[in-house]
């Protein structure tokens, strides 16, 4: 095995003599006291490749299981820590930025397969499936936004721009492979047709949130879709995944993990963690890594100096490819042989996927004191991922205008008069000035889903200290009292109203 | 080569010794002085070794549990490891195995375990390294289920770490980090006071349902020696020990200082008459303040001590709500015996660390108070 010393049966040149011998558990013994908890160390490896691994291992046999075969009639390195030559020319190695790895795709700008056969040879229906994951994404993006906008919800973040990364590379996956997300993935979940009552609920904390209206917007998570639920702190799910990983290995369960993080993320220390560990301990998982060109106001050139996530896999021993993160057939192909790969073998992939973050990082934000609308007019109007598939759908003949537009009738359900809700100033608002730009796809089911959320309660009080542990501690069900009690006599300065009983 | 070879022997016998600290190594195989005199003649009595500042006393050998050995604190903690992986039908090198050196990524990493339901012991290899794990622990352990709505958790998951004063560890081999995770609601920390505690106090770690830091003090590691059980067996966690009843004072303290606070209890007796209850806390996040509140009502009198510094602490904690809870029961100001407000000294340790004469002076000057 690479990197550990000396083998039990090594071919020591040195005489076996007595002296020899004696010497060497002297020198091995004072080794030993004076590193009692790492072996040998450096002071015994001199030692040994004097006086040979034979006699030493007939001292500690136990030490010499898992060695490799030591020859000391070569000049090759015997390092432990690296299988290499040597070099006597005095060269650094080049990170090679300037023309880094290349961007793997399938389609052009404009729809069109480039290499036939990298064509997935998708049936329609799988990829009339993308498209519709992806614009319904879109229009519930547009709707929560401005919900928030207008103060419905507290907080949100779009995936403009980021849908291709979210479906091509979920549309990959079995449905029990398990996800661990950052938080702008939400067009897997939509993938794995989770319905948009639960996005609402989340988003909104309502009694039908299965998060018990515990965390901020966006931060979903279901069981039942093998999606464990979003954290807030960047790059803590990393190695976790990993974990995940090499449980699923242990079970044979033939499951891959995927773990989905941005290019800003990467730099944390988690990273590193996770994705060494994946190699080191040979686990099967997916790192996915959606480099959109920004963490928050941070663009890519002052968040790393290398030739971007990908370029770093080798570095821990992990396979890895850049893709066009736009391109959904791209991402499927990469992500899907990925996968084959990552069970079949038990290895950790790295996938880079280039795009581009279209939205502003979250409702807290706005991209335009750091970016020019230009930029972001490009990416919009050239090189969408949606874009792109429909021209796809269009040329293939599976799409039209005529289907467009019965796709966003067909969404809007029927509705027994104008749909409105009430404003914060108590007035009926009709449901089309809700959003100040027309949405344009499957308005109305996300609309119907919008309007149930606002209207729904917000779950009971108590629960701020259920689940805290499995079981609740005496001294919480003292606080959770306590705080019953101060309602009752302080109720009415509470939203008590709002809140189910 | 007869001096060789019992040159040899004498070293392989001090590792044989297998003594913690190289002067105790010296001693413990039966040095002859001369050898040692002509190195340290001037100064031989200051550098005779420390003695530990506490005795080991095992408790009675259990009946309840079925047959019993004789084994130290670690034996009885790779016991806990050896029953709860019996548990588990799959072999392989693949169930116990080295990581890279990331604790960040240990601890995540047993968390993802965790969460597919699996139990994940993870080890840091010292309590003072546990603080890139930090983040993990208290933003992701703790709050899996409840962030989640119940819908995950990673309750299977363990860390066990050697913690507390060894004699000779210093700043970064010394620490007793309780108090950072105490102030964390999710996780449980236990600290166990030898290796009968031990075993079953992990026991229960391993197999209760939320994740679980386990502080082994690793001076007691060969120091405790009494019988064990050998089959498994659950100690509960949140349950504090009162080990010795008593009427006048209540003295709490957890892992290695229970042995020291015993003895002052024995000194207090001795030479003041007085009669303390001695309580080991055990599991310092949730702890039982009934317990301890119970003893404090009946004597009227609260020492509590622990190597940690002594601002914020866990002793300010039980202080504070001791102090809510009986405040009307209390004769005198509750006691504090800590270690100072400064990183964990090397060759000062004697002077910084909480010992019985210390206590025995708080627990004094409450009696008179």
């Amino acid at each position: 095995m690479k990197g550990q010393p000396l083998s039990r049966r090594g071919e020591g040149r040195i005489s076996e003599g007595w002296s020899a011998k004696m010497a060497m558990a002297v020198a091995v013994a004072v080794a030993r006291v004076w590193r009692p908890s790492r072996g040998l160390g450096r002071t015994g490896l001199p030692l040994l490749r004097l006086l040979g691994a034979r006699g030493l291992a007939r001292f500690h046999p136990h030490r010499w299981q898992q060695q490799q075969h030591f020859s000391s009639l070569d000049d090759k390195p015997q390092f432990p820590g690296a299988s290499a030559e040597f070099i006597d020319k005095l060269e650094f190695i080049q990170p090679n930025v300037i023309s880094g790895i290349p961007i793997y795709r399938v389609m052009d700008r404009q729809g069109q397969i480039i290499n036939p056969s990298e064509d997935p040879h998708l049936p329609q229906e799988k990829v009339l499936k993308f498209y519709k994951s992806m614009t319904l994404l879109n229009t519930m993006d547009r709707i929560l936004y401005e919900s928030q906008r207008q103060g419905r919800i507290s907080f949100y973040m779009t995936n403009y721009g980021e849908e291709g990364t979210h479906v091509g590379s979920a549309a990959a996956l079995d449905d029990t492979d398990l996800v661990f997300g950052q938080y702008r993935e939400a067009g897997v979940l939509m993938y794995r047709d989770y319905p948009l009552e639960l996005f609402m609920a989340q988003c909104y904390g309502n009694v039908s949130d299965l998060g018990k209206g515990r965390q901020m917007p966006v931060h979903y998570g279901c069981r039942e879709r093998h999606f464990v639920t979003i954290s807030s702190p960047l790059a803590t799910q990393i190695p976790q995944a990993v974990g995940a990983a090499y449980a699923a290995k242990r079970a044979n369960a033939n499951r891959v993990v995927i773990c989905y993080f941005g290019e800003g993320a990467a730099s944390e220390g988690d990273a590193h963690a996770g994705f060494n560990f994946a190699a080191t301990l040979e686990c099967p998982i997916i790192f996915f890594c959606r480099n959109n060109g920004y963490a928050i106001s941070t663009p890519t050139s002052e968040q790393y100096r290398g030739d971007g996530i990908a370029a770093r896999g080798p570095g821990y021993g992990i396979l890895s490819i850049r893709v066009d993160g736009n391109d959904v057939f791209a991402v499927y192909n990469a992500t899907k042989e990925a996968r084959r790969r990552a069970v079949a073998e038990n290895q950790p992939f790295l996938i880079e996927a280039m795009t581009y973050r279209i939205g502003h990082h979250s409702t807290s934000d706005d991209s335009s004191a750091y970016r020019s609308v230009d930029e972001v007019n490009y990416w919009d109007k050239q090189d969408h991922p949606i874009s792109r598939l429909r021209h796809h759908l269009q040329s293939r003949g599976w799409w039209d205008d005529e289907q467009e537009k019965a796709w966003r009738k067909q969404s809007r359900k029927k509705m027994s008069g104008p749909s409105s809700f009430i404003s914060e100033e108590g007035y009926w608002v009709p449901a089309s000035e809700v959003c100040l730009r027309p949405c344009t796809y499957s308005k109305c089911s996300v609309m119907e889903a919008f309007e149930q959320a606002e209207r729904k309660l917000k779950p009971n009080p108590s629960l701020i200290f259920s689940d805290v542990y499995q079981e609740m501690p005496a001294q919480l069900r003292k606080q959770q009292e306590s705080l019953a009690r101060h309602l009752q006599t302080y109720g009415e300065h509470y939203p008590l109203d709002h809140f189910e009983k | 080569m007869a001096a060789v070879a019992a040159f040899a022997g004498w070293l392989l016998r001090l590792r044989a010794a297998g003594a913690d600290g190289p002067w105790r190594r010296l001693c413990g195989a039966g040095l002859s002085r001369g050898f040692l005199q002509s190195a340290s003649a001037y100064g031989a009595a200051a550098q005779r070794r420390q003695v530990a500042h506490f005795t080991f006393q095992p408790d009675p050998e259990p009946v309840e549990y079925g047959q019993t050995q004789k084994m130290n604190l670690f034996q009885a903690v790779t016991s806990a490891l050896d029953n709860s992986l019996a548990k588990d039908p799959t072999a392989g090198k693949d169930r116990v195995f080295n990581t890279p050196l990331c604790e960040q990524g240990i601890v995540g990493f047993g968390i993802g375990i965790a969460v597919t339901g699996a139990t994940a012991i993870a080890e840091i290899q010292f309590a003072d390294y546990i603080f890139p794990a930090f983040d993990q622990i208290v933003n992701e352990a703790a709050k899996y289920r409840y962030r989640s709505g119940d819908l995950f958790n990673c309750g299977s998951l363990t860390i066990r770490s050697p913690w507390g004063c060894v004699g000779h560890g210093a700043l970064y081999h010394s620490q007793s980090p309780e108090a950072f995770f105490a102030h964390c609601p999710g996780i449980k920390v236990v600290v166990p006071r030898s290796p009968f505690q031990a075993k079953g106090l992990l026991l229960s770690c391993i197999e209760d349902k939320n994740p679980c830091i386990f502080f082994e003090p690793k001076i007691l590691y060969r120091a405790a020696v009494e019988q064990v059980p050998v089959e498994p067996y659950n100690i509960p966690l949140s349950q504090a020990e009162v080990i010795q009843e008593g009427s006048d004072v209540t003295l709490v303290a957890w892992g290695t200082q229970v042995h020291v606070i015993r003895e002052v209890a024995a000194m207090a007796q001795e030479k003041l008459g007085v009669s303390c209850e001695v309580i080991d806390l055990r599991t310092i996040l949730p702890w039982d303040v009934d317990t301890v509140c119970k003893s404090v009502i009946k004597t009227g009198r609260l020492l509590v001590s622990h190597e940690a510094p002594l601002t914020g602490g866990f002793a300010s904690e039980i202080s504070s709500t001791v102090q809510e809870e009986c405040f009307l029961n209390l004769e005198a100001p509750i006691s504090r015996v800590c270690g100072y407000d400064t990183p964990f000294p090397h060759i000062f340790e004697p002077f910084y660390i909480p010992d019985k004469w210390k206590c025995y002076d708080a627990l004094r000057k409450m009696i008179n108070y």
